[in-house]
């Protein structure tokens, strides 16, 4: 047992995982991950290429290239970052390329901010990256592990995101069991791509598909989408096999069973909302807690399974699909459609790292209708 | 039925097979009429489609054409028009 910064359990577990190829630019608050990466590659603890870009367009395209000739790669980014790399993120996924990432989920611009929120992997949601959230820095520690045994799955071959909350758990400080580099290697089998790039065997990657085979090709990465639960489901078996620890593949439920109100909420908050869940028990309120872990794939028939005794459901977003709402929340509503009929409440908060307390969250246990809550009333736009 | 590769991987110089040119509407035709041999149609056209048949008498590849109409544009003469595509 260590006491680690978030980041550098991240780093950790890149390391042992073995990546042959590193490569991103400098943002915070991901920033300390690449560092301790580059010191590893530097010290000869970590037999990889660490290539220096001026972008993270770059890096990820640097990635794609390297992930093509089939070796272990490894990225990492956050807000503005994750933006500018999105058309190579969407090219990662469509050329089934098993790239690990983590994002140090941080709030986008404008107005500028580096604080933690979920808007900018929320708003690649929709890119065919699998996309993982970590309460804790063991967990993210972890689950980086359990990202590359499924990226690289001969069943799925689809990048993953990690994502894991920027200050609270990249700059935070909490005891981590890491995985010994003789289990990693036990756990990861070397790399086995059924495509490379390679001089000998000139191949295209990323081809132009006509109208007769691209809806084909976009319903492949669909269905591996959809194999890749089992795939996640089996490997954290294994993984609970070898470590002890036991992580669900879709979300943690927390005093469920009996739950009338429940709340639902990704990443560091959901640690929090236990608290909050107690509190509520305390004041008399049947209060539960679904802690989402995989965001994509939807995990919508084991929610649908897991909240057949709720009459409430209060949805917790730190991320908003401006114009329209919470953006779990909408997806909860859609997976729950025609067969639960529980009062459903999104809540938006925690916005550009304002602060998620215990309070925030029993605050949005009451709300009453969709919304934005804890806002300042002394701040108002000033009347267009 | 078809295997398909994941991520589509297909063998080098795919483009050769890709006949980018069905997304065409209108498709030059080459009049032979006032062409004074400057060229400029084969120089100009971002394909590189356009080739000298013979002298002053110029003609395209109709799999690659994308139909921009840009040899209609660039020659001095008025020796090449555009026509619907009809397929
Ligand atoms: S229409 Fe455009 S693509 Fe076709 S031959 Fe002329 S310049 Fe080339
Ligand atoms: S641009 Fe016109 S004149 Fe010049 S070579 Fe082409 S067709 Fe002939």
């Amino acid at each position: 047992m260590k006491v680690m910064e978030g980041a550098e359990a991240i780093a950790d577990a890149v390391r042992a995982a073995g990546p042959k190829v590193v490569s991103a630019y400098p943002i915070t608050p991901q920033t300390h991950i690449v560092e301790a990466l580059s010191q590893a590659v530097a010290d000869g603890r970590l037999d990889a290429e660490f290539i220096t870009v001026e972008s993270e367009h770059s890096a990820a395209s640097v990635v794609l290239g390297a992930a093509a000739t089939g070796v272990r790669t490894f990225t990492a980014t956050s807000s503005q970052g994750l933006l500018y790399m999105a058309e190579v993120v969407l090219n990662i996924a469509g050329m089934r390329l098993p790239v690990v990432m983590t994002v140090a989920n941080r709030a986008l611009s404008s107005p500028l901010s580096i604080w933690n929120d979920h808007q900018d992997s929320m708003t690649l949601r929709d890119s065919g990256w699998i996309q993982l959230f970590a309460q804790t820095a063991q967990e993210a520690h972890d689950l980086h592990l359990v990202a590359y045994r499924i990226a690289e799955d001969p069943r799925v071959l689809l990048p993953v995101m990690v994502c894991v909350d920027g200050f609270v758990l990249t700059h935070a400080f909490e005891p981590v069991e890491p995985v010994s580099d003789e289990a990693v290697s036990r756990y990861l089998p070397p790399l086995s791509l059924p495509f490379v790039l390679d001089p000998a065997r000139p191949a295209t990657f990323g081809a132009y598909a006509d109208p007769t085979v691209y809806t084909e090709a976009r319903f492949a990465i669909e269905a591996a989408q959809r194999r890749s639960a089992q795939v996640l489901s089996q490997a954290l078996g294994e993984f609970a096999a070898l470590t002890g620890r036991e992580y669900s593949p879709d979300f943690d439920r927390y005093r469920l069973d009996d739950a009338d109100v429940v709340m639902v909420a990704m990443g560091t908050a959901a640690q929090t909302a236990q608290v909050a869940v107690d509190e509520m028990r305390d004041e008399g309120v049947a209060a539960g807690l679904v802690a989402i872990r995989r965001f994509r794939p939807f995990p919508a028939a084991e929610l649908v399974a897991a909240l057949g005794n709720a009459s409430r459901i209060v949805v917790f977003d730190r991320s908003v699909s401006l114009g329209s709402g919470g953006i779990v929340a909408g997806e909860l509503r859609s997976a729950l459609y025609g067969r639960l009929l529980p009062q459903i409440v999104g809540v938006v908060a925690g916005l550009g790292g304002r602060d998620v307390s215990v309070e925030t969250l029993t605050q949005a246990f009451r709300a009453e209708r969709d919304g934005w809550i804890d806002l300042r009333p002394d701040l108002e736009e000033i009347a267009p | 039925m078809r295997p398909l590769t994941p991520g589509l991987v297909v063998e080098a110089g795919s483009s050769v097979d890709n006949h980018t040119g069905a997304w065409r509407t209108e498709r030059p035709r080459f009049l032979s009429v006032a062409c004074n041999g400057c060229d400029l149609c084969a120089v100009y056209c971002p394909e590189g489609v356009v080739f000298k048949a013979a002298p002053k008498r110029y003609d395209f590849d109709p799999d690659f054409c994308k139909g921009c109409g840009i040899c209609v544009e660039e020659c001095p003469v008025d020796d090449i028009v555009m026509e619907a595509e009809i397929r």
